[in-house]
């Protein structure tokens, strides 16, 4: 068609063909199925996997739609409608840790501030909510990254910014954190973003399993941290409110 | 010692939750299911309590489950609930005789206006604090003894019996026919010094006081629970804004809140005397522990607020949840010229005319579902100044903050709106489910689980707070073209309206 961009047309036949009956295809029947060479099919699937859209099974060398795909227009839960699922479970959160409490959503490569409750100490502050954060040094930011990898390749391009001494600023190391943060189902922030300050977060899923927000803590390091590492009971009710607003969005059947 | 808890079930107007509570005020287990609001007609508003019963035992039973809790460490149950909706049911079977009438319905509102009888709707106010208004449920139990056939009799000989949703639910649970003095109060037929239902109330509204349960103080210990809590003492009851002033911690006189809901309600502890309002204000009971004097209130009661969010999503259909109404609202900066005033049911305070419907005013080409959507959330926070500045005259001193609770708490742009047009700072507490947590102050004081007011007190903690942002001139503009759209709701209602 006269006006438009050919290899994005060829490129939306192959998700096409690919959401078919038959879920997983080789090049070869891509190309056949296009009338197109193996070279030019070749050549769109390798930039369709680097952006997400499309996932090579390891044991077949075939293609299937990829996991950022599926998510798309998917992982985005209103911040509104997050900060009324999780009010009980924040308050409960900072009650019962006496830290504040903030939830954030990924928002443009940062971490908006979706709610916070405020050290429940009743001392002086100031409501943060609308607030954007780095994600790279924040354990929000952590949790909301290692759960979308390709939000976490465009952080990682635009330039990881120094906050502290302790701020991960390299790609290698920024990976290696976020694939613990995975494996975890935890992050923390160690005095990255401000000096003196700990954060620790987890994320809160939705009924797809899709990480929609991340719920944390944050406070002095003095009270967050024992012995260089994060209290454990601390992590445990920052996990257990995570888990119970992603049970609310119905994420946990049970 | 295993840890102890207090279970508290909100039966509310959009839905019945139960949450349990540990010694320190946090919520351990929550389960919440709405029920249907059944409008046969505009302006009738009606729910089936069968529905409402299974949905109290479901959402009792589901919070243990959910958090794995054995009856055995919950200590006391206490109930708090939406206030003058009223059920009758059959004293033998326990069958609800009629669909129950709902505080927003106005189906009395004849019946209200032929009470006044020439003297007008101020006359039974000294006796029970209450103008005559569709809202209370003294003429609701009128409305359907004249109106369900046979009804009438089996009044007289108590073979019917009446109850607000506290009475509906301790009938089930314990098999008592009750009432909590803040609940009575809500009736038009309870006498505000007495605390006792009146002779006089009751011949000229014209219910029989057979049908009447028995008052008791809110907290003691009324019985024991059946069902899914077998064995737990139920130990207080509350109209649901009472409670919430009580889990708001506001024992001394002066302490006020406002719960943000379906409806709002600003109310204000007077201390051990009534005070008579001369600014539209209800005169109210706050509480009463035990064989303590009761403690008494002066209560701003503004019917539709979530009310209008909800309307606004299931009528209108223009968000998909009340929780969008702050995205689209925030699409715009201001309101563009419009105001909505969601008379539904009348307007409440301060004004309570009856002969008022909702009005959208200031219309334009130019306005969008943006701008309609600040209007909503605006009606709520305008709504209020008028609560407060009538609540500033009664008490002679002014609000310096304003405590406030409710699920509507979570909606940072109303908040802030309230703290731009009331002009003082806006302050949530750590818990915003401030009924279910007054029902179980009550009940675990009752029970001995907690020492006094002081260790609530203790327990009361800021969350978030709002402060005023908005320029005076702005302000008052706003306030001013308020009040206009206000005036455009009145004189609407005709004899030939149904």
């Amino acid at each position: 068609m006269p006006g438009t961009i050919q290899s994005i047309e060829r490129a939306a036949a192959i998700l096409r063909l690919l959401s078919g009956r038959n879920r997983r295809l080789g090049v070869a029947q891509l190309a056949g199925e296009l009338e197109l060479p193996k070279g030019t099919v070749h050549g769109i699937l390798r930039t369709l996997t680097v952006v997400g859209f499309v996932e090579q099974d390891e044991e077949t060398g075939k293609y299937q739609l990829g996991a950022a795909l599926l998510h798309m227009g998917s992982s985005y839960l209103d911040g509104n409608e997050l900060r009324t699922r999780a009010l009980n479970w924040s308050d409960s959160l900072a009650a019962r840790s006496g830290e504040s409490v903030r939830i954030g959503t990924l928002h443009e490569g940062k971490v908006l501030v979706v709610h916070h409750v405020f050290r429940p100490d009743d001392s002086r502050q100031a409501l943060e909510v609308g607030g954007l954060v780095p994600a790279h040094a924040t354990a929000m930011g952590k949790v909301l990254l290692a759960a979308h990898r390709y939000a976490a390749r465009e952080v990682a391009a635009a330039g990881l910014a120094r906050f502290t001494p302790r701020t991960i600023t390299g790609t290698d190391e920024l990976d290696a954190e976020l694939a613990a943060v995975l494996e975890r189902g935890w992050a923390a922030d160690a005095e990255e973003l401000v000096v003196g300050e700990v954060s620790l977060a987890a994320p809160i899923d939705d009924r797809r399993g899709v990480t929609v927000g991340a719920i944390g803590i944050s406070g002095p390091v003095e009270r967050l941290m024992e012995n260089g590492t994060p209290r454990s009971d601390l992590v445990s009710y920052v996990r257990e409110a995570a888990r119970a607003v992603s049970r609310d969005l119905g994420a946990i059947p049970w | 010692m295993s840890e102890r808890y207090i279970a508290s079930v909100d039966q509310g107007t959009a839905s019945s939750r139960c949450l349990v509570f540990d010694r320190r005020a946090r919520v351990v287990a929550v389960s919440q299911v709405e029920h249907e609001h059944i409008f046969p007609r505009p302006g009738l508003v009606e729910h089936d309590p069968e529905e409402i019963w299974r949905n109290v035992e479901h959402v009792v039973a589901d919070a243990l489950a959910s958090a794995q809790l054995p009856v055995s460490d919950i200590v006391a149950l206490g109930i708090t609930n939406q206030r003058e909706t009223t059920v009758l049911w059959d004293a033998k079977t326990g069958e609800p005789v009629h669909n129950a009438l709902n505080w927003a319905d106005t189906r009395t509102d004849h019946l209200v206006r032929e009470l006044g009888d020439g003297l007008g709707p101020d006359r039974f106010r000294e006796r029970c604090g209450l103008p005559l208004a569709t809202y209370f449920s003294g003429p609701k139990i009128r409305w359907l003894l004249d109106n369900v056939a046979g009804l009438a009799e089996r009044a007289e000989a108590g073979d019917v019996l009446f109850g607000t949703m506290d009475s509906w639910l301790i009938w089930r649970l314990c098999g008592r026919h009750i009432t909590d003095v803040t609940n009575a109060g809500r009736t038009m037929l309870m006498n505000l010094e007495t605390l006792d239902w009146d002779d006089v109330l009751l011949d000229a509204i014209g219910v029989p006081r057979a049908m009447l349960p028995e008052i008791r103080p809110s907290m003691e210990v009324y019985g024991e629970a059946g069902g899914a809590l077998a064995g737990v003492p139920v130990a207080a009851a509350l109209g649901d804004q009472h409670a919430a002033m009580f889990g708001q911690t506001c024992f001394e006189p002066g302490d006020a809140k406002c719960t943000y809901g379906t409806g709002s309600f600003l109310l204000m502890n007077t201390g051990d005397q009534p005070v008579a309002s001369g600014n539209g204000l209800l005169t109210t009971v706050g509480y009463k522990i035990g064989d303590e004097p009761a403690t008494y209130a002066l209560e701003g009661s503004i019917a539709v607020t979530g009310a209008l969010v909800q309307w606004f999503r299931d009528k209108i259909g223009l968000i998909g949840s009340a929780s969008e109404i702050e995205t689209l609202a925030r699409t715009v900066d201001n309101n563009g010229g419009c105001y909505v005033v969601p008379a539904f049911s009348g307007l409440f305070a301060p004004h309570w005319r009856s002969d008022a419907r909702g009005v959208i005013a200031g219309l334009t080409g130019y306005i969008t579902k943006g701008h309609l959507a600040r209007a909503v959330l605006e009606a709520t926070a305008w709504q209020t100044r008028e609560v407060v500045e009538a609540m500033n005259s009664d008490a002679g001193v002014e609000l310096t903050s304003l405590k406030v609770d409710g699920g509507m708490t979570a909606n940072n742009l109303l908040m802030q709106s309230l703290a731009d047009v009331l002009d003082v700072p806006v302050v949530r507490p750590i818990v915003a489910e401030t009924p279910s947590l007054g029902a179980a102050y009550a009940a675990g004081l009752a029970v001995g689980f907690w020492s006094g007011p002081d260790e609530l007190r203790a327990q009361w903690h800021k969350a978030a707070e709002w402060l005023p942002a908005m320029e005076q001139a702005v302000r008052d503009k706003g306030y001013r073209k308020w009040r206009k759209a206000v005036a455009r709701t009145v004189d609407w209602v005709d004899e030939d309206d149904d």
